[in-house]
């Protein structure tokens, strides 16, 4: 039952084959047999349970709450959840429990969804691995699968398998790993710069990035408040669709979102292909990119083309200072969002007490981690008077740049931009941590983060396995506040490619309870 | 409650350099004659000597001082500038206080339409151009009571600017003749208030209270076109009483409503401007005027001395009556300004860009605020002058205690005596009562009707001035009675039995012969004894001008 899809398993709930208690101890107790992955920061089991005791009444009532009621998800650790500590994975907020929900939040549990826990992150989402957070990082469920574990069988003899885990990329590596490996079926990520779309390619679930603007921030814990925006992971499209229909809309507490009303997000299936126009961003096609990467990207253009679609090549010739142009105005948001930090009204607060600056000083320096400070600090130097229009007015500049890049793309018939989502599969850890998480942010923002000072929509969809058995995900980007027709073309995508199931018998020992009804399910189904 | 009243009305006025000229020698004190020549002002009179000048001896130099100011006004809103929470003055330390205000992580900023539109009816009542796109941006520095370590400000758009401020200063021997001044008005922003850190030195410790954390300001820049420390506070009570009469600000010094920072320089007429310092701590408009004053003269004495002025921000110090340098304020802060993203540009409508279609609850017509702008103080002080052919210093006088205006026009209401007559009774005899015993005017026990009924009698001549005066006092102390009874209960009016008159006035000629003879030998002052002992003899009540005319005929006769 576990293996299935968020839209499957509320059928399957409706239907009184399984009920919302079932369901959450399942996933309670797969989150304890997957501790090892690390995904979770706290596991909420009581209020969980208590949640789903509700749901479980309203369905024998007949009075459900919708699509989302009684389905477990998960949500990052920089959303605010009252009542449940809410630490960012840093030392600055262990022990912060925040009197109110982030608006996302309250959405979920207002449809009834049962909130299993808070997942790992990189240290205030800064970062591409979630390698960097106190909690310590998370492992790719892949690591431990059986289609990864058989390829490097054949490569590699004698070494300890258990060494080599894979990263899951970040920093909602916790959220992906979640999704993954079945602990939940829906989580929420934020993205920044590609925090979401990045651990979902890493972990072969669908990575939705919506629309700035679209989806509240109020309680998002802020890394850059101008790009950040809360991201959807699922383990597949139609239930990014239905998630984000839940998410979407005004909030009067977040002035940056759109006061239009928003409509469901159903997908309808595309059928003719020919009205379809996708473009391919040559400067996308960068030295770095992997081999398998690129094929699997070409292939994917083919895909569209064999199948009726137009496919033309285009250009978006800001691209290469995008990084630069990234790195500049996110600092300068961080050494800014960061500054509240000071130990007198919540969080971590120093022993020191000679002076009130003397305290601020020892309680950043022992709340925060070397890249947060590292960022504060570059941040900081980027805002001086001295610097403001050299870097970040300049920065300001190109980013209107690579905005305009996107809508001119968009203004000569193009609906949908294909590109990679990453430049590789996930990579081990041991691997990983030998750049630094600066030199590692840049790589592997490298594809997501222009998407995000656009504000545009990006969705990371899981494409295939590479020769090692590890998931490559594609990422299409779609015109502002077009979600919906990005969707539409992510889904057909995934129903073409058909990625494999997961298969993660060797982590758990009692395996059958992930899997077991499946055909049952699958029979009732559809 | 009293309000401070500033003392530009009184003669003698106590600080040195009072001047109105903007010129300053150095010297013991005397302001010498104005010269136009380095000082941006705009007056609307032209610049003259307005104080007899000195000719400056040889080897001194003539100094020009130059003030502007910025003054924070906290708006009149039910909740803060960003978040829901209640603004009020006197409530208990930290309760009213949201996640916001808190900088709880997560938390973001939501517009508060009420103090937009208080920014705007300011702009439009300070001729400022109203800017139909202002932007927020983020002013950082550390302080305990600056919870998000950055204050939203508007740094680069504010929402007005390029307006002014039309105020007037007493000039002339004894005051009395007013001179209108305008100083410029650069911009209006709004921002957040901080919230107040109490010291505990005792117990070196720090206190906070973030009840005003998030309060909205109207920060106002005036240009530096002032030039003593009396135009400054003459300038500041113009705007306050603006913001009280738009209700945009309660503006109360005192509760730290209006606050006000003065930027200071003095230099050479026809050189360029001098170094300016910036004086901090002003709660009154009184110790702003000193504290410009003694700036000024501060200044003076140390380049007339060869020292150096240091741009430095500096406080005033009541007590002593000086300036002196901010420790905490030393070095440049690098504020590092950052536009604020949680906050889309704030639009502003007029009538005709209105979109269609939009909810009305979510934009701002500024036509719309222009319409219901109230009448503004020099407009009402006009048509005081125009209507009751009153002085113009009086109209001040009335528009400057609150409450005294309304009084005034209730006793006019009901009374026939004229409105001179009105005028002097309501700003020598009412108010000086009311300041005696430090009170406001809602506070007077005597009510506009009382006023009236007193004035009434006068004016028929029932009760001599004199009485009247007696009445008031009796009035004044003893609340719920009328100045009739008041006038029946102490027998006060006048006699108008005439046979009794003439009686009284025969008796004392008879009583008198040696003043009778005094009279009759020519001396003139003996028949204001007669007239003055026949007063005493109806006990007051009689009008002395009746008098004489009785004690006249009986005499030739």
């Amino acid at each position: 039952m576990l293996g299935r899809t968020l839209r499957e398993v509320s059928e399957a709930l409706k239907q009184g084959l399984v009920t919302p208690t079932e369901l959450c101890q399942r996933c309670l107790s797969l989150i304890k047999k997957t501790k090892i992955l690390n995904a979770y920061i706290t596991v909420s089991e009581e209020a969980a349970l208590k949640q789903a005791e509700e749901s479980e009444k309203r369905y024998k009532k007949g009075q459900s709450l919708g699509d989302l009621d009684g389905i477990p998800v998960a949500v990052k650790d920089n959303f605010s959840t009252a009542g449940i500590e809410t630490t960012c994975a840093s030392n600055m907020l262990k022990g912060y429990v925040p009197p109110y929900n982030a608006t996302v939040v309250q959405k979920l549990l207002d449809q009834g969804a049962l909130l299993m826990g808070k997942t790992n992150l990189d240290e205030f989402a800064m970062g591409s691995g979630s390698t960097d957070g106190i909690f310590g990082p998370v492992k790719n469920p892949w690591s431990y699968s059986k289609q990864y574990r058989e390829k490097r069988k054949q490569k590699s003899h004698g070494e300890n398998e258990n060494s080599h885990w894979l990263i899951t990329g970040g920093s909602s590596g916790g959220s992906a790993a979640a999704v993954s490996a079945f602990t939940c079926f829906a989580a929420l990520g934020s993205d920044t710069g590609g925090s979401t779309r990045n651990p979902a390619a890493h972990c072969g679930v669908v990575g939705l990035k919506p629309s700035y603007g679209l989806v509240s921030r109020h309680g998002l814990i802020p890394l850059v408040n101008s790009m950040d925006v809360p991201g959807i992971l699922t383990r597949c499209v139609d239930d990014a669709a239905i998630v984000l229909g839940i998410l979407a809309g005004h909030d009067p507490k977040d002035s940056t979102t759109i006061q239009d009303p928003v409509k469901p997000f159903t997908l309808p299936s595309l059928t003719d292909m020919s009205k379809l126009c996708i473009g391919i961003p040559k400067e996308y096609l960068t030295p770095e990119l992997s081999s398998e990467v690129q094929s699997l990207w070409s292939k994917a253009a083919n895909l569209f083309e064999s199948e009726g679609a137009k496919v033309i090549e285009v250009s978006l010739p800001h691209t290469s200072y995008s990084i630069v142009c990234y790195h500049v105005l996110c600092t300068s948001e961080v050494a800014s969002n960061m500054a509240r930090f000071d130990g007198l009204e919540y969080g971590h607060r120093c022993d020191t007490d000679v002076s009130t600056e003397a305290m601020y000083a020892a309680t950043r320096r022992e709340g925060f981690n070397d890249v947060v400070r590292g960022r504060i600090l570059s941040g900081n130097f980027f805002l001086l008077k001295e610097n403001y229009e050299n870097y970040f007015v300049k920065a300001q500049k190109v980013r209107r740049l690579i905005a305009r890049d996107f809508v001119n793309v968009f203004n000569s018939g193009v609906d949908v931009l294909l590109t990679p989502t990453t430049l590789s599969e996930a990579v081990p850890h041991t691997e990983f941590i030998r750049e630094d998480n600066r030199t590692r942010s840049a790589q592997d923002d490298l594809f997501t983060q222009a998407v995000n000072m656009a504000g545009l929509p990006a969705v990371s969809v899981p494409m295939a396995l590479s020769s090692q058995g590890l998931p490559i995900g594609l990422q299409f980007i779609g015109r502002a506040f077009c979600d919906q027709q990005l969707l539409t073309v992510a889904k057909w995508f995934e129903k073409q490619v058909q990625f494999p199931v997961i298969q993660l018998q060797e982590l758990m020992d009692d395996c059958s309870s992930v899997f077991e009804n499946e055909k049952l399910a699958f029979a009732s189904l559809k | 409650m009293a309000t401070p009243i500033l003392r530009w009305c009184c003669p003698g006025r106590r600080w040195v350099f009072a001047g109105i000229g903007s010129v300053f020698r150095h010297g013991r004190g005397v302001p010498t004659g104005s010269t136009s020549s380095g000082k941006r002002g705009q007056s609307t009179v032209a610049q003259q000597p307005l104080i007899t000048a000195q000719k400056p001896r040889k080897g001194e130099r003539e100094w020009a001082a130059v003030v502007g100011l910025e003054i924070h006004a906290q708006i009149a809103s039910n909740s803060k500038l960003f978040s829901g929470s209640q603004v009020d003055f006197a409530a208990p330390p930290n309760s009213l206080v949201s996640f916001f205000d808190a900088s709880l992580p997560g938390t973001l900023p939501v517009l508060n339409r009420r103090c937009v539109e208080a920014a705007v009816m300011t702009g439009l009542a300070l001729d400022c151009h109203i800017n139909r796109r202002s932007l927020f941006d983020r002013k950082h520095y550390f302080y305990a009571d600056l919870p998000a370590g950055y204050q939203i400000t508007q740094q680069r758009l504010p929402i007005a600017v390029n307006g002014s401020l039309v105020y007037s200063v007493c000039v002339g021997k004894r005051q009395s003749q007013m001179v209108t001044k305008t100083a410029g008005v650069k911009q209006i922003q709004l921002e957040q208030d901080s919230g107040k850190s109490l010291h505990d030195s005792l117990r070196s410790q720090t206190l906070i209270d973030l009840n005003r954390a998030g309060v909205g300001l109207l920060e106002v820049v005036l240009e530096p076109d002032m030039s003593c420390g009396e135009e400054a506070a003459a300038a500041i009570r113009e705007l306050q009483l603006i913001l009280q009469a738009l209700g945009t600000s309660q503006a109360n010094m005192a509760e730290g409503q209006l606050r006000v920072d003065a930027n200071i320089s003095v230099h050479n007429p026809g050189e360029p401007l001098g170094v300016r310092t910036e004086v901090k701590n002003l709660n009154s408009a009184r110790f702003l005027a000193k504290a410009i004053d003694y700036e000024i003269q501060r200044q003076i004495n140390e380049l007339e001395n060869g020292g150096k002025i240091l741009n430095e921000t500096r406080s005033f110090d009541y007590k002593l009556g000086c300036t002196v340098p901010m420790r905490d304020k030393e070095g440049k802060q690098d504020y590092r300004f950052m536009p604020e993203p949680n906050l889309p540009p704030l639009l502003l409508y007029d009538s005709g860009s209105l979109p269609t279609g939009t909810d009305p609850q979510q934009v701002i017509n500024i036509d719309q605020l222009r319409e219901q702008l109230p009448e503004l103080p020099r407009v009402t002080r006009e048509k005081l002058v125009q209507q009751y052919g009153m002085l113009p210093e009086h109209s001040f006088a009335l528009l400057n205690e609150v409450g005294l205006l309304e009084f005034f026009q209730n006793v006019i209401k009901e009374t026939r005596a004229e409105p001179k007559k009105v005028t002097s009774w309501v700003l020598n005899t009412f108010l000086g009562f009311l300041k005696q015993q430090n009170l406001a005017v809602s506070e007077s026990p005597v009510t506009p009707s009382a006023l009236a009924e007193l004035l009434d009698l006068l004016d028929r001549k029932a009760i001599s001035s004199s009485a009247a005066k007696q009445v008031f006092q009796e009035l004044w102390r003893s609340k719920g009675k009328t100045p009739a009874q008041i006038v029946a209960e102490k027998k006060l009016e006048l006699m108008q039995d005439a046979e009794a008159l003439e009686q009284l006035c025969r008796s004392t000629l008879e009583a008198h012969p040696q003043v009778v003879t005094d009279v009759k030998k020519g001396n003139p002052r003996a028949i204001n004894k007669l007239i003055g002992l026949v007063r005493r003899a109806t006990l007051g009540r009689a009008d002395p001008t009746v008098i004489k005319e009785v004690l006249e005929r009986q005499l030739s006769s």
